[in-house]
């Protein structure tokens, strides 16, 4: 019973990270209709940044505060300098130059900082609190959870509740439409990126502390099973984006605590068959698709 | 697509070295002769081991810098395989077949050296003192080209094994290794002393998540963990131990044992998860700054290797190369690869390991035997008596022969 | 009405034959042309051309199957492991290669049929995550059953020598040369005549619009499960040459990346033709190749060139996809229609200007 609970809080401590990654999937596809595979090398960079600055200033929360800028610009540049030129009549162009991005970003790291695996450190302990004999969860998991709860929330504000939130959705789901109406949509698509960017540099500090080390390819595991999670919930759903996340980690957890580690993968594969065929669009999906 | 394929081979044929050379052996002229490695100098494994061959080469520089061995200088090519087999495949090719080196030295990694042995073994090429403790190496009748240098892991095992008996006994001990001969190589030496484990968990490279293994160690119980692993999953292994609250006494093969690596991987945590590490070794330790031959690396290591951060890494490749240049000079100035294979066999090199340094025509494995360490206020420190064992059922036995020191200059004399 | 149908079907055969003899005189010049080739080329290079011809195998299903049926699928990497998998496992029981290429083949068709009857409800995006898991699972197989497949380490590929009738000092590059390239013009073959005839059209239609291939009878599920079987072979057999000539086989071999590698060949060579196919798998092999001889030849410290090494190679191989993506989407094989388009654009406005006695002003 105890494992069982370990294992649980483990998972959705896991869970929250991609989710928020997922997150950031989501708000890219419904925007542009992209699918962001440098999502995860983006992330890897502004963490080099962050923690870059972190070593030299000694503070880790300026770090973390120059991670997450990093992604907001990293995000809008991306748009602007390199997915705007991309003819879009074949959905994988885009999906080949953001590939291009992924080689660029990772070689360039390797090449300033070198392939090693760098320590990353936590602001936070990541020793368990013992709750009647459980290893539960940590400071540091608490932080986890805390982070990706504001800024889902914050997101959900935003869309919801902004003026802007507005304009972005309207710039997505109808974008000439918008344009007649006076929004700057090629503006709102810039700033989707770049949320969905910070976003994706978020849930990249989030996660590295707790792996192998700070390396360029740190990022490439967490984008394959935040894909999964995302679709999983439905591309067009950022619930779903939430929802999958949290699923895949607590599947991944309970499958490799009880299963071990290698027999994780299949146990995605598998969870991907089911839901996608019973249903093709992901769980939360739309009634009707929205034209591409 | 015709031209751009034959320019390839155009520029193919020109960049083919020493072809014009005074003899027919590949990769040796009058002036020089061009060895090469894989390594991994990038990806999972290549914490710590990527200063090996670095290293070696400097050792070459410093030789060469007083006019190399017979006349020739040393070229040492270094590749990145990244821990992959498949990438070795592709640069061993590379090596034997466009640069035509003379051969093959300290190919590391048990999984990634195994695929290219046939290879090898097919195009004649002398593959010196691969650096990994498996048996595969010591196999002279079917790979006589092939030679070993670390300590084989079963002789590893036995070692490690026999202290725990001593130290621990009565307590339950477990295993934790790399899921290939490394791994198996191990435990196959630590169950032939202590018996079968109480559990054992293994990992692979490529999954870098070691919580479900250490959580099911815990769950067994084990109160002593004896560990088969790289340096990147001995800091993974010992920092999830310590995150599930888990305190076993940790014993670490001598591969992944470097405290300088470790304490870079792990961090500021570092102090406390390696105080009292038991480990063990067979070269001079980094931080024995008494020992002539570390004080010899770390003049090496300041005037040919840009002065960089000096630890066990460091001394292992330049031991490789003290070693390789006594072969060279062994096989004296007319050199060609079965001449170098010969001089190898005849043995009785004296460097600088604490174990026998075992090299025939029936015994390809290098170092015969270890001595165990304990890493104290961060620092490896050697404790009791080396010891020596073979890979079957020998006996492990104290080694008490007097450790040699260097020549004068550094460089071993032409025999 | 019959008599008019009934010389329909026979003016189709007739151009099938014509299409099939036209096929097989160009694959027999394309085989005349190789064996040039690997009797000029030293070792290192015929073993490039060889694995230029595995990847062949693979790039040109490949190419069918996203370019010409419009499925993105993003685990290719996975089948030829399968078929490379299954090669080391049959010459380990018996090192018959023809037969242990015939099984590998089927054992990938198998498992391709399985992936595809499940990816055939499935589009875009959620196609590209299913196959993406694949990719991501089958190399991950080799540890759960690490007696069978050993593992990270991987297994041996036992391959025989060229026979001894070639001659006694044959060498073994060029065997394995000749071994890939029969595979990579036989798979050619079959695809061009696949592709020319009523299947390709039925792809092409289903990748177009697929309600519209539905009322004009086509049916879209079979379709998309025998492009992704056909796809599937290909790269089973591409798997077991890479087998062959690495003779050796281990997750390592095929990761991830390999498989987003593949899709990237496809498209810069040119999706849906097969030509492109065949840009596409010189690419694999060429630019890796070439960048590291730039970054070989630049002079630097040992620790700046320690950093460059693997990885100033992928720059500059992103930083072209990147630029070839954006300048030239159709991919390399477009290039040729657009240089001749844009000659005949330019014709046409020298004859304008040149007025009606076609004589230059």
């Amino acid at each position: 019973m105890d494992r069982f609970v370990f294992l649980t809080f483990d998972g959705l401590s896991r869970g929250a990270v991609y989710a928020a990654f997922a997150l950031a999937l989501v708000l890219i596809w419904r925007a542009a209709r992209i699918v962001n595979f440098a999502q995860g090398a983006m992330a890897v960079a502004t963490a080099y940044a962050g923690y870059s600055v972190a070593s030299a200033t000694g503070s880790y929360w300026l770090g973390f505060a120059v991670a997450l800028a990093g992604g907001l610009l990293l995000g809008a540049a991306v748009e602007r300098v390199v997915m705007r030129f991309v003819d879009h009549s074949s959905p994988l162009n885009g999906v080949v130059v953001a590939l291009g991005l992924v080689l660029v970003i990772q070689a360039v790291l390797g090449m300033i900082y070198g392939n090693e695996f760098r320590p990353a450190e936590t602001p936070f302990s990541r020793d368990a609190y013992d709750v009647g004999g459980i290893a539960l969860l940590s400071d540091f998991d608490l932080f986890v959870f805390g982070a990706v709860f504001a800024v889902v929330g914050l997101l959900v504000l935003l869309f919801t509740r902004t003026a802007v939130g507005l304009r972005m959705r309207a710039s997505a789901f109808a974008p000439d439409v918008s344009r007649l109406l006076g929004v700057r949509v090629s503006g709102m698509l810039t700033l989707g990126w770049a949320l969905a960017a910070g976003v994706g540099s978020l849930a990249g500090m989030l996660v590295i502390p707790t792996e192998l080390g700070l390396h360029p390819n740190a990022m490439d595991i967490v984008f394959v099973s935040s894909f999964t999670a995302a679709v999983v919930g439905g591309l067009d759903s950022a619930v779903g984006a939430v929802a999958g996340g949290l699923i895949v980690g607590l599947l991944l957890s309970y499958v490799s605590g009880y299963l071990g580690a290698t027999v994780a993968p299949m146990a995605v594969l598998v969870l991907l068959l089911v839901v996608l065929l019973g249903r093709p669009g992901g769980l939360f999906a739309h009634g009707k698709e929205r034209a591409a | 697509m015709l031209a751009l394929i034959t320019a390839c081979s155009d520029d193919g044929g020109s960049s083919s070295s020493n072809g014009g050379g005074e003899s027919n052996t590949p990769g040796v002229t009058a002036t020089e002769i061009l060895v090469g490695t894989h390594m991994p100098l990038t990806g999972p494994a290549a914490a710590g081991y990527s200063k090996i061959a670095p290293a070696t080469k400097a050792y070459f520089d410093y030789v060469n810098a007083s006019g190399g061995v017979n006349g020739r200088k040393i070229t040492y090519k270094i590749m990145d395989d990244t821990y992959n087999p498949a990438t070795t495949q592709q640069v061993v090719r590379e090596l034997v077949l466009q640069d035509k080196v003379f051969a093959i030295l300290n190919g590391l990694g048990t999984p990634t050296h195994t695929g290219v042995l046939d290879f090898l073994k097919t195009n004649r090429v002398p593959d010196m003192f691969v650096a990994s403790g498996s048996r595969s190496w010591d196999q002279p009748d079917k790979y006589p080209g092939t030679f070993g240098f670390n300590p084989d892991y079963t002789v590893e095992g036995k070692i490690l094994a026999t202290y725990v008996k001593e130290t621990h006994a009565g307590k339950k001990v477990c295993f934790m290794g790399q899921d290939d001969d490394f791994g198996r190589d191990s435990l196959a030496g630590i169950e032939k002393i202590l018996g079968p484990v109480a559990a054992k968990q293994s990992y692979v490279t490529s999954n870098p998540n070691v919580g479900p293994q250490m959580g099911a160690l815990k769950q067994a119980g084990c109160q002593v963990v004896m560990l088969a692993t790289v340096p990147g999953f001995t800091a993974l292994s010992l920092g999830t131990a310590a995150k599930i609250g888990f305190k076993p006494a940790f014993i670490v093969s001598n591969v992944g044992a470097d405290p300088t690596t470790l304490t870079r991987s792990l961090g500021a945590s570092a102090g406390p998860l390696i105080e009292g590490l038991v480990a063990a070794n067979y070269l001079p330790l980094s931080t024995d700054d008494a020992n002539p031959w570390i004080q010899l690396y770390k003049k090496v290591n300041q005037q040919h290797n840009g002065n960089a951060e000096f630890d066990n890494n460091i001394v292992y490749g330049m031991s490789v190369g003290y070693l390789f240049v006594q072969a060279l000079q062994a096989a004296g100035k007319d050199l060609t690869r079965e001449g170098l294979i010969e001089a190898v066999e005849k043995g009785g090199f004296q460097g600088p390991g604490r174990a026998p340094l075992r090299y025939s025509a029936d015994d390809h494995s290098g170092y015969g035997g270890e001595q165990l360490t304990r890493i104290t206020k961060g620092k490896a420190e050697y404790f009791g008596t080396p010891y020596e064992t073979d890979s079957e059922g020998g006996p492990v036995q104290a080694y008490n022969a007097a450790p040699v020191a260097p020549p004068a200059n550094g460089i071993p004399a032409a025999s | 009405m019959t008599a008019v149908r009934e010389r329909e079907t026979t003016a189709a055969a007739i151009r099938r034959e014509h299409r099939l003899r036209k096929h097989l005189a160009l694959t027999l010049l394309a085989a005349a042309a190789i064996v040039a080739l690997t009797y000029v080329l030293p070792p290192f290079r015929n073993y490039q051309l060889a694995t230029v011809g595995a990847y062949l195998c693979v790039t040109a299903g490949l190419t069918v199957l996203v370019g010409l049926n419009g499925q993105l699928s993003l685990g290719h990497g996975a089948l030829m492991a399968t078929g490379a998998y299954t090669l080391a496992l049959m010459q380990d029981a018996d090192p018959n290669l023809p037969l242990s290429i015939a099984v590998a083949v089927l054992v990938t068709t198998a498992v391709g049929a399985v992936v595809g009857l499940a990816a055939a409800r499935l589009r875009g995006p959620y196609l590209a995550g299913l196959t993406l898991a694949v990719a991501v699972v089958v190399p991950s197989i080799t540890s759960t059953f690490d007696t069978t497949f050993n593992s990270d380490q991987g297994l041996s590929v036992a391959v025989d020598p060229p026979p001894l009738a070639l001659g006694y000092d044959f060498p073994y590059e060029r065997w394995q040369a000749w071994i890939a390239w029969t595979g990579a013009l036989l798979t050619m073959l079959l695809l061009a005549n696949l592709t020319r005839g009523r299947f390709g059209r039925n792809l092409k239609a289903v990748r177009d619009d697929e309600a519209a291939a539905r009322l004009a009878g086509i049916n879209v599920g079979r379709t998309q499960v025998i492009a992704f079987v056909v796809s599937a072979a290909c790269a089973g057999l591409g798997g077991a040459l890479f087998a062959v000539l690495a003779q050796s086989v281990s997750p390592g071999a095929f990761p991830l990346t390999l498989s987003l590698f593949l899709v990237m060949a496809i498209v810069i060579g040119g999706l849906g033709r097969l030509s492109g196919a065949v840009w596409g798998a010189v690419l694999l092999v060429a630019l890796p190749a070439s960048t590291h001889s730039v970054t070989d030849s630049i002079d630097v410290s040992p620790a700046v060139a320690q950093r460059l090494e693997g990885n100033l190679p992928l720059a500059i191989f992103g930083v072209v996809l990147i630029v070839v993506m954006l300048a030239a989407p159709g991919g390399i094989a477009s290039l040729k229609e657009r240089f001749r388009h844009e000659k005949s654009k330019a014709r046409a406005r020298r004859a304008r200007r040149a007025g009606p006695d076609n004589r230059l002003q």
